[in-house]
């Protein structure tokens, strides 16, 4: 039962075939057999999920018309706030902090009816590639224990791959959803910028960071990319605009006729081969569909990592400086006589990990004065250059695609002391994030040198998000049939796993 | 050895700048839904985006916006057709994100002048103070700081926050400097403070309160060698809470800075406060190595583009300038300038005209609110407003004294009345019972009582020596308790005493 899509499930469940609380139980027992080795969750909210799941079950008995995932399971990365359930951020300094409030996204899981299982690890504030940052031990990817399974999303990715819950909710600032996607054979969507709220999403870098859906399928995706998405006027970069018609598109699948461009910078040198190798077979999978593949350049990508590490950190800086130790959270330090002062220093001091101070102090010194017009001011000029390679390019094609990330899974502890070989892993989501476009992770194939999953990237126009459900889909059709079943069929078992 | 004030003026020219804090009377916060009442009680006026708790997200009060437009159309400013907010990072406790939401580079006003008069040695004169920017941003919450001796976080034992005011919505206004004053410097800034207060009050936009620090002034002077060109060191003092402040802390500083100049010493940049009690100002924070605030655009708010043709429709309802409303008033009323400056310096202007608006006859109105209202007020030491009686109570009083149904005197024991809290003039007539006796009947019956009790005087007046009438007057008028028309009683009198 819980190998299904969240949609299979979604249908067994309308028809009566199971029950939300029968279902729930199981990825339940899921998580209690195969978490201690995968360690996707923070928090398991038993009661909580059966008592929403029970509610549900009553709804339909009682004849309610029910939204398309009501009943159907979910894990919640721990960076979105919800009401009375800890949330850490993966970090020492939230550690026991209970929120009095819901993010959006929650509200409109709970709207729906989603039964949310729990929250899931991540780098610290959403500040690695690895979920090696996190202040509570990393996560592992299922296909290879000693592997990392992304970040900053890990844990959503890995809950997915490891058959812990069907669907998950989690954040991008720099491909956080995309990478542990590709690294998990999972799909993960960053939808446009201002496409999902924000609001009760702990901030990393404010004008990056957009929420979106995790699932093993690109349907899935699509039915809980619009049960989270649409306008909130708590937050005002929200897009007061339709939710673009992704189930639709993602039911549909059709490239005929669909220019495909892809993108010359984001490939060969660096990329190793059988994540060329798959990305290629992918291309011909999708001409073979009635698309049509175009090239297309975006020279100022070279420029995106620096820019990114100048304005991810720059907007964290102060984002984070709210973690004082005066209202909620970690206090350490406060003996007789401690000044405030002395009280916010010891607590930042011990509760922030390595690589949150690291980019912290980076922040700080790029907006300093004498050094912000070099810096976050020329990040910003970056960050409009590569929007206009974008439009440009959307010119050419209808959506853009290129690997998810150079790389299949490394091992846990590989590039955790050198920051650069770890940033240079989302050399290829960034820019999506710059422009504040739409991206998709979906999974292509396994690497024929490690036998590790690849992730295939779609990037679509703002607002657009329609149009990367409807590449993604087909190529997820084409794919399947070359495969003759899931990819995630092919998985090592975990110890304990059904 | 200490320095006059025109010790300093014969030989340093002093130059302004002055930045004025308003407290704007929105009813909800600069960011969120919270409530921004004055007085409740700690912390309960707060939410997720007020206290800054982890996720939470700032959405902007587009009344505050409304509110800022006005100001900066009043002060005669180009309305930016784009403008952001950025934030400005440092940490203290009582700032729940450790950042403000303010405006750095891209202010939503820019470049306006307000013209001040004041009284100089030639005669009324006028001076332009130029406004170089208004922009919005949201107040801190209070600390206050407990167990040590003066109230400070030095020696305090602890500390308690209150979040109530933080994110409450203000606007900051920045004069360019303001050089050519001379002399008048301290009563050109008290001018320049008091007219705004006047024109933000005339917009309806803030209780203005400095003594409860809805508008707040901080005061730049600096001292330069008359006939110098570059400008001298300059101190910022805060806390400046009353009109009467703003002129002390500039003549106080304006010898301070001279003082140490003479003395070959250099004036430190810095913070000071100012005090009340002695109207000197102490050392506060130093200004000599800049603060880096870090400011950078406000990632979570898009920016303020208003709309052309709403900011014409917004220009379009301002209502008179109060300068120009003031003089037109003072010909209309002819009120000699005395007397108008006395209203203007009570604060009952306004109220005055809403007594004239409702049909009392200026003059009737003006010496209500100035004279009986004002001493009450002076007895309780309140404020006129502060006083529970309004301009309608005091139209219906001045028309009932013009109708003859009260004589002044019993009018003003209505109006202690209605400030005493009985009710409406009406309520308090009927409950104190209090009437006017223009029953001549009755009034013989007082008169005859008063002649047989006091024959002699009534033999003089009979006599022809009228001054004597006064005694048996004031007789009549206690047997009647003072509800008698007093001209109406001599006059049945005289009548009676054969001498009409």
């Amino acid at each position: 039962m819980i190998r299904n899509s969240a949609s299979e499930m979604a249908s067994k469940l309308a028809s009566g075939e199971i029950s939300s609380v029968a279902l729930t139980q199981a990825h339940l027992d899921q998580i209690s057999a195969v978490d201690a080795d995968v360690h996707a969750f923070l928090h398991v909210d038993t009661e909580g999920a059966l008592a929403q799941a029970a509610a549900v079950d009553a709804k339909r008995a009682s004849g309610e018309k029910l939204s398309p995932l009501a009943g159907v399971p979910l894990a919640l990365k721990d960076v979105m706030v919800q009401k009375g359930i800890p949330t850490t951020c993966g970090s020492k300094i939230l550690e026991g902090w209970r929120p009095p409030y819901d993010s959006t996204v929650v509200v409109n899981l709970k709207k729906n009816g989603i039964v949310i299982l729990g929250k899931t690890n991540m780098d610290e504030f959403a500040m690695g590639s690895s979920t090696e940052n996190s202040a509570y031990g990393p996560t592992h990817n299922p296909w290879d224990l000693t592997r990392i399974p992304g970040g900053s999303g890990g844990g959503s990715a890995a809950s997915l791959a490891a058959f812990q819950a069907p669907l998950a909710i989690g954040t991008d600032t720099g491909g956080s959803i995309r990478q542990p996607a590709a690294v998990t054979g999972t799909v993960g969507v960053k939808p446009t910028y201002g496409g999902v709220s924000r609001y009760g999403l702990v901030a990393f870098s404010s004008s990056l960071d957009q929420a979106g859906p995790c699932a093993r399928t690109v349907l899935d995706a699509a039915l809980l990319h619009e049960a989270i998405a649409g306008h909130d006027p708590k937050d005002s970069t929200s897009i007061n605009a339709p939710v673009p018609a992704v189930v639709a598109a993602a039911k549909a699948g059709n490239v005929k006729g669909m220019k495909i461009g892809v993108v010359k910078e984001l490939n060969g040198d660096g990329y190793q081969k059988g994540v060329r190798d798959r990305f290629e077979e992918s291309l011909e999978l999708l001409a073979a569909a009635g698309a049509e593949i175009v090239e297309v350049s975006a020279p100022n990508f070279e420029y995106a990592l620096a820019a990114y590490y100048l304005i991810a950190p720059s907007e964290c800086s102060s984002n984070l400086a709210r973690f004082d130790a005066m209202r909620y959270g970690l206090r350490v330090g406060d003996n007789d006589g401690a000044s405030a002062e002395s009280v916010m220093n010891l607590t930042r001091e011990v509760g922030f990990g390595r690589e949150v101070k690291r980019r912290i102090i980076l922040g700080t010194y790029a907006l300093s004065s004498g050094y912000y017009d070099a810096y976050y001011g020329s990040a910003q000029k970056v960050r409009t250059l590569i929007t206009q390679d974008f439009n440009k390019a959307f010119e050419k094609a209808d959506v853009l695609v290129s690997p998810t990330c150079p790389t299949t899974a490394f091992k846990i502890g590989e590039k955790a002391d050198d920051p650069l070989a770890m940033y240079l892993n989302d050399i290829a989501t960034i820019p999506v994030n710059m422009a504040g476009i739409g991206g998709m992770s979906l999974p292509s194939g396994l690497a024929e040198e490690d036998g590790l999953p690849v992730g295939f990237q779609i990037m679509s126009p703002v607002m657009k998000d329609d149009r990367m459900y409807s590449v993604g889909a087909a190529l997820e059709a084409a794919l399947l049939s070359k495969w003759g079943a899931p990819l995630l069929s092919n998985i090592p078992a975990l110890a304990g796993s059904k | 050895m200490s320095l006059t004030y025109d010790d300093v003026i014969a030989k340093y020219e002093p130059v302004l700048g002055l930045e004025v804090h308003v407290e704007l009377n929105t009813q909800s916060k600069m960011f969120c839904g919270c409530s921004t009442i004055f007085g409740a009680e700690p912390n309960t006026q707060t939410c997720p985006v007020c206290l800054a708790l982890p996720g939470a997200l700032p959405t902007v009060n587009e009344k505050a916006i409304e509110s800022t437009i006005k100001i900066g159309l009043a002060l005669n400013c180009s309305i930016a057709p784009f403008s952001r907010f950025a934030r400005k990072n440092y940490f203290y406790p009582d700032m729940p994100k450790n950042f403000q939401i303010s405006q750095y580079d891209e202010p939503i006003c820019v470049n306006g002048f307000v013209d001040v008069e004041i009284e100089t040695d030639e005669g009324p004169k006028s001076f332009r103070i130029e406004v170089e920017r208004v922009h919005m941003e949201e107040d801190t919450g209070k600390s206050l700081h407990v167990g040590g001796a003066t109230g400070r976080i030095h020696g305090a034992e602890y500390s308690l926050l209150d979040y109530n005011r933080a994110g409450i919505p203000l606007v900051e206004i920045v004069t360019k400097i303001v050089p050519g004053t001379g002399k008048y410097a301290p009563e050109v800034a008290r001018a320049y403070v008091a007219e705004l207060r006047d024109i933000l009050r005339s917009l309806g936009v803030s209780d203005v309160k400095m003594e409860q620090g809805s508008l707040r002034c901080d005061a730049n002077v600096s001292l330069r060698l008359i006939g110098a060109q570059t400008l001298g060191t300059r101190s910022e003092t805060k806390n400046v809470n009353s009109l009467r402040s703003v002129e002390r802390a500039i003549r106080g500083e304006m010898i301070r800075h001279a003082e140490r100049l003479n003395n070959g010493e250099r004036v430190v940049q810095e913070t000071r406060h100012f005090q009340e009690d002695t109207g000197l100002t102490r050392s506060g924070r130093s200004k000599e190595q800049a603060e880096d605030y870090r400011y950078f655009p406000e990632p979570d708010l898009v920016p303020v583009a208003p709309d052309a043709a709403w900011i014409e429709e917004l220009r379009a309802a301002l209502p008179e300038r109060p300068s120009i409303h003031r003089k037109r008033l003072q010909e209309l009323w002819s009120v000699p300038d005395k007397e108008m400056s006395a209203m203007i310096n009570a604060d009952v202007l306004d109220v005055v005209e809403a007594t004239v608006a409702l049909g009392a006859d200026p003059a009737k109105a003006r010496s209500w609110w100035l004279g009986e209202i004002s001493r009450i007020a002076n007895e309780k030491d309140v404020a006129i407003k502060d006083l529970d009686i309004t301009a309608s109570d005091v139209a219906e009083i001045v028309a009932l004294v013009n109708a003859g149904e009260l004589t002044d005197k019993l009018a003003r024991q209505v109006v202690e009345g209605v400030i005493a809290g009985e009710g409406k003039p009406a309520a308090v007539i009927a409950a104190r019972g209090i009437k006017v006796v223009n029953d001549d009947s009755a009034l013989m019956a007082a008169i005859e009582q008063a002649c047989a009790a006091q024959p002699e005087t009534a033999q003089k007046v009979r006599d022809g020596h009228v001054p004597a009438a006064g005694a048996l007057i004031g007789a009549i008028m206690k047997e009647t308790k003072g509800q008698a028309d007093a001209a109406r009683v001599r006059e049945l009198l005289l009548g009676h005493l054969g001498q009409a």
